[in-house]
């Protein structure tokens, strides 16, 4: 009754000639083998579901009014669910930001590089602190602004200068300019 | 207890060695369901089922998980949230009509498996207590399906929450109090469908629990097989690794082409459109009516329409409903035949296949049928059959009966012939 | 023999129960036969319709959901709304990102003056809804004769054969039979009604609400009132089930690649048995 004992290995239940075993084999493992691939393939609705949905996906772009903004005035608007800021710079602030050499900051970016051609006195940053993500201080009236008069983050002390670029503190990089475009004097679209 | 002669886990290699020594969980499984569970050999399509309902308990937990993550179980967004999921998250539509058609197919399933049970013998002593946790399965599962069709919060289940909790207004005396306790309210609102949400995400697992008690207690006399003859020796058996696990995978698949069928071509066959109505308290459907699968013991619940005694009609609908369920858990003490199997049992095998099949059809189609005559009264007779099969015909049958000769064992049944028959037959 | 005795108490109970409820209602249709009843007598089935999308094979049509979606915009949506649906998922139906602007342009939708904080309407979003025509269900009923017309995102699964319903109710006004109202005097339809024999009372509160030539397509199709109604039945199918076309066209690499595999675990499942099946 040897043949009645079992075995976990399908080979061996095969037949004997070694051609034989060698087809039967191939079904056994071709079986299990596609049993694998249909599992995996079931894993990516499974997975992707959790990435961002079609209505979130939908909302990713805001436009923004900035006719009432005055100079030395910013907002706050959301973007993708996050604060976004946007800031009229004064001409004063333009040119302490254009007085550092950009070469010697920890993210070397020169406020022109983060403003569109002929909007320079228009900042448009992300509210997102770089470093761990709060929101920094600065855009409303009243607010700290920092020790280089741009924005601070209460959470771990970063402070940002005019151009929202990091200049003390442990943020790694500047304020994040998202992608945008003036669609005509006043409004911007953002994303 | 196993059999003396099931394979023995050797770990070979010394990662397994050392697994097996701190938690032995590979031994657990190759004793449960691989190499190390001896099982008759002589098993047919009809054992494929229990496999089957794990899987689909499976594919009902991930499934539902995920939905889980986008549903919103507040009565003010539960439909639209629904249509979110339908339409805006990334396969979404796909993973709704798969929890929804599952819940259909793990019916489909568990009833097939109740119903060779209820034809082979399977409750039968040894393994009574295997029977009875399917029972607790089952009663759970209805539980389950019930609340999960209350979520998306549509005509239907508003009006399947009403009706359903309202049976237990039948109850005298406490029976309101309990029905707006049930509700947390008058009528089903935010408190019903969170609490119905709540224990809909809860109840799969417990009925998990009580699944790995069921194949727990299988495991103690073994499975049944079709001559219902037990197992006698080694060659009566065969590893449940790997000679059932491709059975088993040859049924799985079979199932899933059915239910991607399902799924992809029909996904809203099984349902009902008023369920894409929102549920509207001030407008009852012309027609409410379960799930598919409920529909046996909404007949019976439908039936009685007639005061008995000091009963009134509404609680004898409530109490015959539960009974026809309860009647199940007394089947091992109810049908006394020393022969499991029907196939050995000629007249248990006519009431079976011309009274209790037929029955359960007609049960199932007037229960989804409008409650007008004639499937009223065609769900009367019917109702009168159903309990006359488990607590007269069983019993009676089981006292009159002249069962076939059984064979000697699984080995002549399956080869022909037995040696070990042979030598009993010559001593 | 007390179990016995007890199982067949039990049962005898309730069988007795059953067949007294069963003499009963026999006794009741026989003495006091159910009249019968006007919807069951007038009632009709949808008539039958062939969309695009139909089958296991079938797709989206997008000229004809576009010309539904212009009846739906030009006709409907002065009293349905249609708020499962986003302007954005026009795109679907093969407008492109500057039309669906404009189109969801051309509507107003719910909105807030930034100044005031007072509720005002402005033109719609891509990623708006379709608006609601009224603010809210009382209003909806006061403006249509005590009947709140439904939403019609999901119309075409809502109902028993939805898109052919849809049809069928369009183009199914008509005056009442006059065998009718010789054999139920009493069910001549209300002022303010219109009888529709593909209603489910037969009386609806919506005026036949499509007339021949009303809208004018773009692509010179027909436009009577059945073309119509057909355009409209396709879109409406669409609303209920943007993914309908994405549903069957993942369905047949699944179900193919399904059934390779289970022929492969028939196979594998015969080998693997191929001894214990021999007979000795």
């Amino acid at each position: 009754m040897a043949d009645t004992t079992g075995t976990a290995d399908p080979a061996m239940i095969a037949g004997t000639e070694g051609e034989g075993i060698r087809r039967r084999d191939f079904i056994n493992i071709a079986a299990v083998g596609a049993a694998g691939v249909g599992g995996i393939a079931t894993l990516v609705p499974l997975i992707s579901q959790m990435a961002p949905s079609k209505d979130v996906l939908a909302e990713s772009s805001t436009e923004v009014d900035l006719s009432a903004i005055q100079p030395g005035q910013a907002i706050k608007a959301i973007f993708r669910k996050q604060p976004l800021f946007i800031r009229n710079l004064t001409a004063k602030e333009i040119e302490e930001a254009n007085a550092v050499d950009a070469a010697s900051l920890r993210d070397p970016q020169t406020l022109e590089e983060r403003t569109k051609p002929g909007k320079e006195n228009w900042l448009v940053t992300m509210g997102v602190c770089t470093h761990l993500g709060c929101v920094p201080l600065g855009a409303a009236e009243g607010e700290v602004k920092g020790e280089f008069g741009g924005y601070f983050c209460p959470c771990h002390g970063s402070h940002y200068d005019t151009a929202a670029r990091i200049r003390k503190g442990p943020a790694p990089k500047n304020l994040e300019v998202p992608e945008y475009e003036f669609t005509s004097d006043t409004v911007v679209k953002i994303g | 207890m196993s059999f003396p002669w099931a394979n023995h886990y050797t770990p070979s290699h010394p990662v397994m060695k050392w697994m097996d020594e701190k938690l032995p969980l590979p031994r657990l499984v190759y004793n449960a369901v691989g190499a190390g569970y001896p099982v008759p050999r002589n098993l047919n399509y009809m054992w494929n089922f229990g496999v089957l309902a794990g899987f689909c308990l499976m594919l009902q937990i991930v499934t539902g998980v995920i939905l889980a993550m986008h549903y919103a179980a507040n009565a003010g967004v539960a439909f639209a949230s629904t249509e979110h999921i339908m339409r805006d998250v990334n396969w979404g539509w796909m993973l709704r009509y798969a929890h929804a058609n599952g819940a259909s197919a793990f019916f489909v399933v568990v009833y097939l498996h109740i119903f060779r049970g209820f034809y082979f013998g399977s409750y039968k002593a040894p393994r009574e207590m295997i029977w009875l946790l399917g029972v607790v399965i089952f009663l759970l599962m209805m539980a389950t399906a019930f609340m999960g069709y209350v979520l998306p919060w549509g005509q239907m289940s508003f009006w399947g929450a009403k009706v359903i909790t309202g049976l237990f207004g039948a109850i005298p005396v406490v029976g309101e109090p309990i029905q707006q306790w049930l509700l947390g309210g008058f009528a089903p609102d935010n408190a019903a469908l969170n609490r119905f949400f709540s224990l809909h995400f809860l109840l799969p697992f417990v009925i998990a629990g009580v699944v790995v008690l069921h194949i727990w207690a299988l495991h103690i006399p073994g499975s049944s097989n079709p001559t219902g003859v037990e197992v006698k020796s080694e060659s009566d058996t065969v590893p449940f690794h790997p000679y059932y696990t491709a059975k088993d995978g040859f049924g799985l698949g079979v199932f899933l082409l059915i239910y991607c069928a399902f799924l992809f071509f029909m996904p809203n066959q099984l349902g009902h459109p008023d369920n894409y109505i929102p549920a509207n308290p001030l407008s009852t459907p012309a027609h409410i009516v379960p799930e598919w699968y409920f529909w046996p013991f909404y007949a019976i619940l439908r039936a009685f329409t007639f005061d008995i005694f000091f009963i009134p009609a509404k609680l004898m609908g409530v109490l015959a409903m539960f009974a026809a369920i309860l009647v199940w858990f007394f089947l091992p003490w109810l049908d006394n035949s020393p022969v499991r199997s029907g196939h050995y049992r000629p007249m248990f095998k006519k009431f079976f296949w011309f009274g209790l099949i037929p029955t359960m059809a007609v049960l199932f189609y007037c229960g989804g049928a409008p409650a007008e005559e004639p499937y009223v009264m065609l769900s009367q007779i019917a109702t009168a059959y159903y309990f006359l099969h488990f607590l007269v015909v069983l019993p009676l049958v089981a006292l009159m009966e002249k069962p076939k000769p059984l064979p000697f064992s699984i080995t002549e049944a399956v080869l022909g012939s037995d040696d070990e028959a042979k030598l009993a037959a010559k001593s | 023999m007390n179990r016995l005795i007890a199982s067949v108490a039990v049962g005898l109970f309730f069988v007795l129960s059953a067949l007294a409820a069963f003499v009963s209602g026999a006794y009741t249709a026989i003495t006091e036969p159910a009249a019968e009843t006007v919807e069951h007598a007038f009632h009709k089935t949808p008539k039958e319709l062939h969309l695009a999308s139909d089958g296991p094979f079938g797709r989206f049509d997008k000229q004809q959901l576009q010309r539904g979606f212009q009846v739906y915009s030009e006709v409907c949506s002065a009293c349905h709304s249609l708020k499962y649906v986003a302007f954005r998922d026009l795109e679907q139906l093969g407008y492109n990102e500057a039309e669906v602007k404009a189109i969801a342009a051309s509507k107003q939708v719910p909105g807030v003056d930034p100044n005031t904080g007072e509720a005002n309407t402005r033109p719609g979003l891509p990623t708006d809804y379709f608006p609601s025509p009224y603010p809210n269900d009382i209003a909806a009923r006061a403006a249509n004769n005590n009947a709140v017309p439904p939403d019609l995102s999901l119309m075409a699964k809502a109902r028993h054969e939805g898109p052919a319903y849809v049809y069928s109710l369009l183009t199914g006004f008509t005056s009442q039979p006059k065998a009718l109202l010789e054999r139920f005097p009493d069910a001549k339809t209300p002022e303010g009604l219109h009888y529709n024999p593909y209603f489910a009372n037969l009386n609806l509160a919506m005026a036949p609400p499509l007339t021949d030539g009303q809208v004018t397509f773009a692509d010179g199709s027909p436009n009577t009132v059945d073309a119509m109604s057909k355009d409209l039945a396709a879109f409406l199918v669409w609303t209920a089930e943007p993914s309908l076309d994405k549903r069957k066209q993942t369905g047949w690499p699944v179900l193919g690649f399904l059934l390779f595999a289970t022929v492969l675990s028939y196979l594998a499942y015969r080998n693997i048995w191929a001894e214990k099946k021999a007979k000795h």
